[in-house]
């Protein structure tokens, strides 16, 4: 393993975050608020509690899941494209360096700023709801998994992608939606039957559930089916990396 | 030793394209080779398939004994890749992105090295300078710069002086010719027939993907090296003296020179002989002057002869 060289991408991604840092760090704090002060305050007020918790810190959870998703995936699939697209790419490749090590430091650094936003949001949502955390280790080990996983998702849009319209394609006509539809900000028993049943097929549900419990204990699906799920996405994922790293598909023909 | 070594290397596209087709290239350490082709000829696809940016689907190669497929971790650590088109980062500081070229390659920082590297390639002011902020002959310096930051002991450059100036372009052979005094193999790519001529210790003719000659430039040049004399006439001519006949001569300049063509490597030039019968044939000189056909020549007609 080429330790430097994988530290050394890493920094170069964090640098750009840094250069941005006002930013990076302002603009989680200010949607969460608009977030709370909407939903919280002005509808929340009108809904009785949701499983057991008042519905401002119900839709804490999937507030944290839906910009730490986001922001994994726009992060990692800009990063390794970025370098594609302006041709530096050439660096990488004819550095004596392996596709795991180009992978561990563009994903890393993208897991990393999106654990940072999740981190902050977290913090802001303390100043408007009282939060409790009844399974720290869980909370932590899905935020991680989530971080990894849709970073690592994000890398092979990045990669696959061909244009600036391709990168944004698969977040904005995918993600968003199932994000939106997967509890985030209710809870799947809400929804009519059939509902219910379509939503079970929806990935992040099993995500926002698991995340939601190792808050206030209560999940929509059985929080080893939400750890199983997660774990199979990434793999799924680090499979597709592999198949790529074979083949060299559309970076090393 | 040869530091690179390249037996039969082959890369066919998936449609079926084969941008090389079987090269085989040995090059001793020090040595600058020059690979002169046209464009599409396979140029930059050898240099590629060397550094790992195209994995090639035939034959072998090592830089320093090491194999660039099984071993490519300690082949590219010897290498440096200048690329033919100017990528960098618009926003990046020249001195972060040299610094970062170094890192890829696993090794500690060396602020010494890089500062002499950036001195020799007049980049030292520029150090804090954003990408963006520079010329083109400057970027194309911060490329080179990337590329030795690691200490190569084989360089690419792949038409280096493409777009330069010819203040630029001297200051490049300048720097070739101190790599060379360090030791380091170059092999470059170029358009430009003179930059070979000016700079290669060999010269690599490519086209359509196969090598067609690798030779010393001074044995090329002589070898097929051929000599013009032209004779300026005092009173201008319609058409050659009959008396002269044998050798050959065409006239030029509205009939005021005359023009004759020899090979230096013939037993005899027949230069004494032509002069002796000009001489006779009444016609009076006012000049004399001899021309090298350059590398130019040669260069088009190899290539015309492979498409033939």
């Amino acid at each position: 393993m080429n330790f430097p060289a994988i530290w050394t991408i890493y920094v170069h991604e964090m640098t750009r975050f840094f250069r941005t840092f006002v930013q990076s760090f302002i603009s989680p704090v200010i949607s969460t608020s608009l977030y709370f002060v909407v939903f919280g305050t002005a509808i929340g007020s009108r809904i009785q509690e949701v499983e057991g918790v008042s519905y401002g810190a119900f839709i804490v959870p999937g507030l944290i899941m839906l910009s730490v998703m986001t922001q994994a995936l726009s992060n990692a699939s800009f990063g390794i494209y970025f370098p594609k697209f302006i041709g530096t790419i050439y660096e990488l490749l004819s550095a004596p360096i392996n596709f795991l090590e180009i992978v561990l430091g563009y994903v890393g650094a993208a897991a990393t700023k999106a654990l940072f936003i999740g981190v902050v949001i977290l913090g802001t949502a303390s100043f408007f709801v009282d939060l409790e955390v009844q399974h720290p280790l869980a909370m932590i080990a899905f935020l991680l998994l989530t971080c990894i996983s849709f970073a690592l998702f994000g890398f092979i849009i990045g990669i696959w992608a061909d244009n600036f319209e391709q990168l944004q394609l698969i977040p904005l006509l995918v993600v968003t939606p199932l994000v939106f539809l997967g509890g985030s900000f209710y809870s799947i028993s809400m929804l009519p039957g059939i509902w219910q049943t379509i939503s079970l097929f929806n990935p992040v549900v099993y995500l926002i559930s698991g995340f939601r419990w190792s808050f206030y204990g209560a999940a929509d699906v059985p929080i080893l089916v939400s750890l199983l799920a997660i774990s199979g996405f990434m793999l799924l994922c680090v499979g597709i990396i592999w198949w790529i790293f074979r083949t060299g598909y559309k970076i090393k023909p | 030793m040869a530091i690179i070594e390249i037996k039969d290397l082959k890369k066919t596209y998936e449609g079926g394209f084969e941008a090389l087709k079987g090269v085989s290239l040995d090059m001793e350490e020090g040595e600058i080779l020059a690979l002169l082709g046209p464009n599409g000829a396979g140029k930059t696809t050898l240099i590629s398939a060397l550094c790992g940016l195209i994995s090639p689907t035939g034959g072998a190669a090592s830089v320093g004994g090491h194999d660039i497929v099984s071993d490519y971790r300690a082949a590219r650590s010897l290498i440096g890749l200048v690329p033919q088109e100017i990528a960098l980062e618009p926003f990046q500081r020249v001195w972060d992105a040299v610094t970062f070229s170094r890192g890829l390659f696993g090794l500690p920082r060396d602020d010494a090295h890089i500062e002499s590297v950036l001195r020799q390639l007049s980049l030292w002011e520029k150090r804090r300078a954003r990408i963006m902020e520079l010329s083109g002959g400057m970027k194309r310096r911060v490329l080179i710069a990337k590329a030795l930051s690691h200490k190569p002991r084989v360089l690419f450059l792949d038409e280096p002086t493409a777009g330069v100036d010819v203040e630029l372009r001297r200051d490049m052979w300048e720097t070739v010719a101190q790599l060379k005094a360090d030791g380091v193999t170059i092999i470059l790519t170029t358009h430009y027939i003179e930059e070979a001529e000016a700079i290669a210790d060999r010269i690599g003719v490519i086209d359509k993907g196969a090598l067609l000659l690798v030779e010393d430039k001074a044995a090329l040049m002589a070898r097929m090296g051929r000599k013009t004399l032209l004779i300026s006439l005092r009173e201008p001519q319609a058409k050659v003296p009959d008396a002269l006949e044998g050798y050959g001569l065409e006239l030029a300049d509205e009939g005021q020179t005359l023009v004759y063509t020899y090979d230096t490597h013939a037993e005899r030039t027949g230069i004494t002989g032509l002069l002796q019968d000009l001489g006779e044939a009444g016609l009076k000189l006012s000049d004399l002057k001899t021309t090298q056909s350059s590398l130019e020549e040669i260069f088009v007609g190899l290539v015309k002869e492979s498409a033939a």
